[in-house]
């Protein structure tokens, strides 16, 4: 099982380690910073990427545990051509929201608000724009996520049976996928609707707003998701979605854990829908299936069952490697960690910044 | 020359000393200082070039008017200053 977890806040990057049978921070950086992704890859290596209110986007690496970070290239976009005319997304790094590695050696993809996709094939030192995507027309048509003008790609899934499968999910925006690393991309995903929509756009694909995707390691045709308007499978590897009804105790949420082996097992942690975006009934509770979405278990051992207001953001649940340990953070700060399925969930005695991604080492 | 001096909100991510540079307007000194300290650029401009949103720079005291095209003039004598601007809590 993992035996770091790495968590990126509002205010820092925390590092967790097991300590005498209990997990606590054994590392603070970034302090007062915005994490907003983290990427732990299996060979030791820690990626961070900062969110910096006033100095932008960057990107710092560790190269092994107890080295010192470095601060790496950021992904830039390049110069706006004076035929971009109405272009409604500006042609600069607003911040990283993806990291993910490219199941070759050295290569990384970052997903970007606004909605840029960057490769690095030197372990994060250079970065390029897919421009495939960037310049395609459909693109104008992706609206901003979270109340902004910005659309994001927060999930990056990677085939791990081939590296130039590369499928990604848009807030809002649908999702995308290429068979040839990046040269050409389509728009996959049918069978998914947006009940807010206009009745003759509702089922339109590129008005989908993907919160989070999260596929099994082992048989990658099935991908899981977490949509503004409710739960759904695919097990076409996205292209098409069958709507999981069965979710409980709400269809709202936005981070989704999908099972490394078996692909009927994935946990959520679902919320009170957008007006509000808060707990059922004051009550965290992670929603487990094991049978494809049919049924789940309302998992609530060591959660608070009472007046809690913990968010869970899309990339603030993760499940380690084995498919045993599960972590999550929410947007007050709580830290759960489970490692029995979620059965049951621990809290270290510690008090965070309100978290926006949590990453099991190696996971 | 202009002198250009930079936040010591900087330190903590890497060294940003005063440093008197040749140029005749905001730009040209401001490239002139990034050539000494590559690193230093992505902190104070954007993707495109220009100042980013939330960092404001001032010359002789007063804000800078032209924060795309940086054409405003700088004279041997002047200092400016390059800090955040305030946003956030």
């Amino acid at each position: 099982m993992a035996d770091r977890i790495f968590v990126g806040t509002h205010k820092g990057l925390f590092e967790l380690a097991r300590s005498g049978g209990a997990w606590d921070i054994v590392g603070a950086q970034f302090l007062g910073d915005p994490v907003s992704s983290v990427l732990a890859e299996p060979g030791g290596a820690v990626y961070a990427a900062l969110d910096l209110g006033h100095f932008g986007a960057k990107l710092w690496r560790r190269e092994s545990k107890g080295g010192a970070w470095r601060e790496l290239a950021v992904p830039a976009f390049p110069p706006k051509p004076e035929d971009a005319g109405e272009d409604p997304h500006p042609w600069s790094l607003g911040k990283i929201w993806a990291l993910e590695p490219g199941g070759v050696a050295g290569r990384l993809w970052a997903g970007t608000m606004p909605g840029g996709l960057f490769r690095s094939d030197d372990s994060g030192e250079s970065w390029s724009l897919n421009e495939v995507l960037w310049r395609m027309p459909e693109r104008w048509q992706w609206t901003g996520v979270a109340g902004g003008a910005q659309p994001g790609i927060h999930s990056v899934l990677v085939d791990p049976r081939d590296p130039a499968d590369i499928r990604i999910g848009i807030s809002t925006a649908g999702m995308w996928a290429s068979a040839d690393a990046g040269a050409s991309w389509r728009l996959i995903n049918r069978g998914m609707y947006a009940e807010y929509m206009p009745p003759e756009r509702r089922e339109d694909p590129i008005v989908q707003d993907i919160h989070r995707l999260a596929r099994c390691a082992a048989h990658p045709e099935t991908v899981w998701c977490q949509h503004h308007n409710g739960v759904f499978r695919s097990t076409d590897a996205g292209a098409n979605w069958r709507e999981v009804t069965a979710i409980q105790p709400s269809k709202f949420g936005f981070a989704v854990a999908a099972h490394p082996r078996d692909p009927d097992t994935a946990w959520f942690v679902p919320a009170v829908k957008d007006e509000k975006r808060i707990p059922v009934d004051g009550k965290v509770v992670v929603a487990r299936t094991r049978d494809g979405g049919a049924s789940f278990e309302l998992l609530r051992s060591g959660l608070p069952q009472r007046h809690a207001y913990d968010l869970v953001l899309r990339h603030a649940l993760d499940v380690d490697a084995s498919g045993r340990m599960l972590a999550f953070g929410s947007s007050s700060g709580g830290l759960w960690i489970s490692e029995n399925d979620g059965d049951s969930w621990t809290m270290p005695e510690i008090r965070l910044p309100p978290i926006l991604t949590v990453r099991f080492s190696g996971a | 020359m202009p002198t250009v001096s930079f936040t010591r909100a900087l330190e903590r991510y890497l060294q940003a000393p005063p440093v008197t540079v040749e140029g005749s307007t905001l730009g040209e000194a401001l490239a002139a200082v990034f050539a000494l300290r590559p690193a230093l650029k992505g902190y104070v401009f954007d993707d495109q070039g220009g100042l980013r949103r939330h960092v404001a720079v001032y010359v002789n005291g007063k804000p800078v008017r032209d924060r795309t095209r940086l054409s405003d003039p700088v004279g041997p004598d002047d200092k400016i200053y390059v800090f955040q601007a305030l946003s956030g809590g």
